[in-house]
């Protein structure tokens, strides 16, 4: 029993192992400024991955090399000050490692540059909606009192900066290497914007406007999906999301109607 | 409080029993009953997940029901009620050498108001509409609004009430335990001779006093806003197109007041199997439990840390960003403690003797299952982190490794180790580590895939992954392959129930200390022990709860209540 | 019951009576610090309206306080073993202490009528439910107590909670005064 309960335990870690350089599951390719986020991610990753590798295994060894024999009997160690005060200094080095560059990242994640193009994301059950803010570049005021068949983003039309607004009801686009800031709004339950591959995501939460900003690194077609449970259509709140030159981003915003064109009071 | 019972009837003795003992076992095998209606949920879900489409009556809106039952039912009405309720019961007055607890009444009252909160869940499955789809966080206004949810109407409602009870619940026992393991310990047995088990019980039953008010303010509240139309939670919405009439509302505060509950509920469950699964180590390797004061130390951190990290589950809520840098300090210095209790479990193992009976299995696993369920929670912890694997299957991965799989690793080897107690029987060893290896092995083929697939960005809560683009196409294989484990470690469950109700019945009988353990509750002149658990007088300790393989004395481990050896007179030999 | 907690250093004034209601009252505090807190935080939402405030209010105010007053002379005069001023200050403070529930019921009532129900506004949806928590407290208190107050431990216990439930009606009574 002692010598299957270790093999076992190593067998588990080197399925692990293998599992993981199977490269199947992994990130997606980072399509996004965001590799800060990644970076940090994978030295928390290693950290963790060190210590689960290095503890089972210990584990494997104890329990092969201090099984039950006759004649021997356990020694009576109650405690070792010197052994504890070491393991905490490397744990708390270790935490260190995998904080310290994480805390720097989110710190540039929540200071979205000034320059950012600002992008409103709209959820409701159960697709998502966008918002450009037209060639004034500033976003119309909206109130949720408004919304209503003739105005699904309950934009006020009597704000002369919503008269230019531009919308979409089914894509993202996104011209690529520009800064994009997200107002995220939602109409009705939690949601949560989450594009895999630019790695970032925020909540939509009614009543309150969240945010989050990125530069798309890579012309392509993304996916954005929901991340927060938002009722029996949740699995399939999903979104195209098109990254492509500004040229071509603004030959397609051109084709979008505009509020001045569409909402009526 | 007397011992001599002789002249209750059946129905005081078994049935509306104050004694600790009986309790505990009701407790236990209601928990363990609704712990297999959160199984059998947990089937359904895999089936669909592993074979979309193939069953007919799973769709999306049963499917979130499921989901949403098998979360509350399992963290709430089986892990907080079975180590708490069960176990808090049996060991605490046992292990402190008190006769029973120090509010016998209100303990008994404790387990009929949870048997109470327990029918009004289950009912919610036969009411029009079915039982609340909302997700076990209940977050408003998904879990508020008319029809935003499945079982927005009475699924909703009784979900909330059978929480208010719950909580009323729990909070006469926590009185209980609280105050029995402070005013009712024996002659000698000061708090720091206490057994682990004891400590994580009452540090955990201390926190539950002071988290579940929490959700109580914002469970009565919520009700409200789903029933009478205020507006604690809801802001304006328009619901499928038409207006409702609320406004102002926060969603986020419930947010806070759920997790100002939901977080310390997670150390509720885990500081009561971390002193079970201490138990189970020192016990079953015969050495002390190494750096017992620093265990100590450590679940007295862990539990005021606690109640200072709960926001770590809103990173991307919406919350004021600036949070994020201090819970996500606070969340990782929580990871010291934890650690400080991984390293002391296989330090007690080093040097040791040990025994590969099925509890000790079941102790090894908890170490493997806390190391691997521990460690993720500092990616998740480490805000930027966070972001992309935040409600992922990352999460999913996590909090079943290290909740719900360890959780239950401790609670299994306790049962096995105190069976012999309670019942006065063997359970079967083949049958017990039989149960484990499928068990252990299982979870991890569950479990540690989910880690990958949150990685890649697969957010959890989908009833199916058709609409995700970027899921290689192995993926449909690995879920076929995560189901069929969670069939086989489901039906090793039955193992265990059929190994528990045989050998109650006709398992061999046990000797009163079949483990040749330390701790009190070995100790007691009959087994299993009677309504008033001592003799004539309840015992005296006088020494600390692990002298196992003392250097010279006779036996490898020494009870608490044998006096200390007499000190030998100046100038003579030590002959010990 | 005696056995159970022997000689474990304690002084006879802890018993575990004392500690399970000193527990209790620290629940009731976090149930109260939530409900404040939630209320200081949906206060600053720009649909909060301030409530009328029934002048009733006062008068029950100081009906609670003279209650308190009234079990802590029970409370003094059974110490000194006056057993007569002992029952009769009992049974003012109890008579007082349902007089106080009778009025929030009351205090209910008019804002009713003046067209504040229960979903007006926050500010109405709490104060029905702050006031209502409260009072459940205190309906429980009485009801306990009158199960078992013959005993003196107990009836020490009842007054110490009777004083914790003043003390955060003051503190609910303060929050809705002032906003």
């Amino acid at each position: 029993m002692p010598v299957f309960a270790s093999v076992v335990l190593v067998l588990i870690v080197v399925g692990a192992l293998a599992l993981v350089a199977s490269g199947i599951w992994w990130f997606t390719p980072l399509a996004s400024n965001w590799n800060e986020i990644d970076g940090a991610l994978l030295i928390t990753l290693g950290v963790i991955g060190i210590a689960f590798v290095t503890l089972n295994l210990f584990l494997a060894y104890l329990i092969l090399r201090y099984r039950a024999r006759e004649q021997e009997r356990a020694q009576f160690i109650p405690d070792n000050p010197k052994i504890e005060k070491i393991l905490i200094g490397i744990t708390a080095l270790g935490i260190i490692i995998l904080l310290a560059p994480g805390l720097f990242a989110y710190s540039r994640f929540i200071s979205p540059p000034r320059d950012a193009m600002i992008v409103e994301v709209v959820g409701e059950q159960w697709r998502w909606t966008y918002r450009y803010a037209g060639p004034d570049g500033k976003l119309g005021r909206a109130h949720p009192k408004l919304i209503s068949p003739k105005n699904p983003f309950g934009v006020d039309i009597a704000d002369p900066a919503a008269q230019d607004d531009i919308l979409s009801y089914t894509e993202l686009h996104l011209p690529v290497n520009r800064p994009v800031l997200l107002h995220i709004r939602s109409k009705d339950v939690i949601h949560s914007f989450f594009i895999p591959h630019f790695r970032a995501k925020m909540d939509a939460v009614p009543g309150m406007v969240t945010h989050y900003w990125f530069v798309p690194t890579r012309a392509g077609k993304f996916q954005a999906v929901c991340a927060e449970l938002c009722g029996i259509g949740h699995h399939r709140m999903h979104s195209p999301v098109i990254v492509e030159s500004l040229e071509k981003f603004q030959e397609w915003l051109a084709k979008q109607p505009t509020v001045a064109a569409t909402v009526k009071p | 409080m007397s011992h001599h019972d002789h002249h209750q009837s059946f129905w005081t003795r078994y049935i509306f029993s104050q004694d600790h003992k009986v309790i505990a076992i009701q407790y236990t095998v209601t928990a363990l009953f609704i712990g297999l209606v959160g199984l059998v949920l947990s089937w359904l879900m895999r089936l669909q997940l592993g074979f979309p489409g193939e069953f007919r009556f799973l769709n999306p809106g049963s499917y979130y029901q499921i989901l949403t039952q098998h979360g509350m039912i399992m963290i709430v009405y089986l892990l907080t009620a079975i180590l708490l309720g069960g176990f808090g019961n049996y060991l605490i007055p046992l292990m402190i050498g008190a006769r029973d607890m120090a509010f016998p009444f209100l303990n008994m009252l404790s387990y009929w108001v949870y048997l109470l909160s327990v029918i009004v869940l289950v009912a919610a499955f036969f009411v029009p509409g079915g039982p609340t789809g909302a997700g076990w966080t209940l977050y408003p206004p998904l879990s508020a609004l008319p029809n935003a949810a499945p079982g927005s109407g009475w699924g909703i409602k009784l979900m909330l009430v059978s929480l208010v009870i719950f909580i009323a619940s729990a909070t006469m026992g926590g009185l209980n335990y609280v105050t029995t393991v402070l005013q009712c310990r024996t002659k000698g047995m000061t708090l720091m001779r206490m057994p682990l088990s004891v400590w994580g019980i009452f540090i955990g039953a201390a926190m539950a006093l002071l988290a579940f008010p929490a959700l109580f303010v914002g469970g009565v509240m919520l009700l409200l806003d789903n029933l009478l139309g205020t507006s604690f939670f809801i802001p304006a919405v328009t619901l499928f197109g038409q207006q409702l009439p609320r406004e102002g509302g926060n969603p986020l505060l419930f947010q806070h007041l759920f997790w100002y509950f939901g977080h310390p509920e997670v150390y509720v469950v885990i500081l009561p199997a971390m002193g079970i699964a201490s138990e189970l180590i020192a016990t079953h390797s015969r050495k002390p439990i190494f750096g017992y004061k620093a265990m100590v130390i450590a679940m007295a951190a862990i539990a005021v840390i606690g109640f200072l990290v709960w926001a770590h589950h809103m990173f991307v809520s919406g919350m004021n960003p600036y949070f994020g840098f201090f819970f996500a300090v606070s969340t990782l210095i929580i990871a010291i403690p934890s650690a400080v209790k991984v390293y002391n479990w296989l330090l007690t193992l080093w040097r040791g003797k040990i025994q590969f009976n099925t509890p000790m299995l079941f102790g090894i696993g908890w170490i493997s299952t806390f190391i691997i369920g521990g460690l993720t929670g500092l990616p998740l912890g480490n805000v930027i982190a966070d972001v992309p694997l935040h409600d992922t299957y990352f999460v999913v991965g996590h909090f079943h490794l290290v909740m719900g799989v360890a959780a239950l690793m401790a609670i299994f080897g306790g049962i096995y180790h105190w069976f012999p107690k309670v019942t006065g029987r063997m359970f079967n060893e083949t049958l017990g580590k039989l149960h484990f290896w499928v068990t252990f092995v299982g979870a991890y083929m569950i479990f540690f895939p989910m880690f990958l697939l949150g990685i890649l960005g697969v957010p959890r809560r989908y009833f199916d992954f058709e609409a995700l683009q970027y899921l290689p196409t192995q993926t449909a294989g690995l879920n076929i392959v995560i189901t069929i484990a969670a069939l086989i470690v489901g039906a090793a469950q039955v193992v265990f129930l059929v190994n528990l109700i045989w050998s109650a019945v006709r398992g061999r009988r046990a000797e009163s200390n079949p483990w040749h353990a330390t701790t009190l509750e070995w100790q007691t002149p009959t087994t299993p022990p009677p309504h008033g658990n001592w003799g004539a007088e309840t015992p005296t300790v006088y020494r600390w709860a692990y002298d196992y393989s003392v250097p010279g004395a006779e036996r490898d481990f020494i009870p608490q209540n044998v006096p200390a050896t007499p000190t030998v007179p100046a100038g003579t030999a030590r002959t010990v | 019951m005696i056995a159970n907690h022997g000689s474990n250093g304690y002084r006879e004034f802890i018993t575990p009576g004392r500690v399970g209601l000193w527990l209790f009252l620290a629940v009731a505090t976090m149930i109260f610090a939530a409900l404040i807190s939630a209320y200081v935080v949906r206060m600053g939402s720009s649909d909060w309206h301030s409530l009328p405030k029934p002048g009733l209010l006062w008068v029950n105010t100081a009906i609670l306080l003279v209650s308190s007053a009234a079990l802590e002379w029970a409370r003094m005069s059974e110490r000194r073993g006056n057993a007569r001023s002992a029952r009769v200050s009992f049974i003012a403070g109890a008579v007082l202490s349902a007089l106080f529930l009778f009025g929030q019921i009351w205090a209910w009532f008019v804002l009713h009528k003046l067209g504040y129900f229960l979903d007006t506004n926050p500010s109405s949806s709490f104060f029905y439910l702050v006031t209502a928590v409260h009072g459940l407290h205190l309906l429980g208190g009485l009801i306990v107590a009158a199960a078992t107050v013959r005993s003196s431990e107990r009836f020490q216990l009842f007054v110490t909670y009777w004083h914790f439930l003043t003390v955060v009606w003051l503190v609910l009574f303060t929050l809705i005064v002032l906003t």
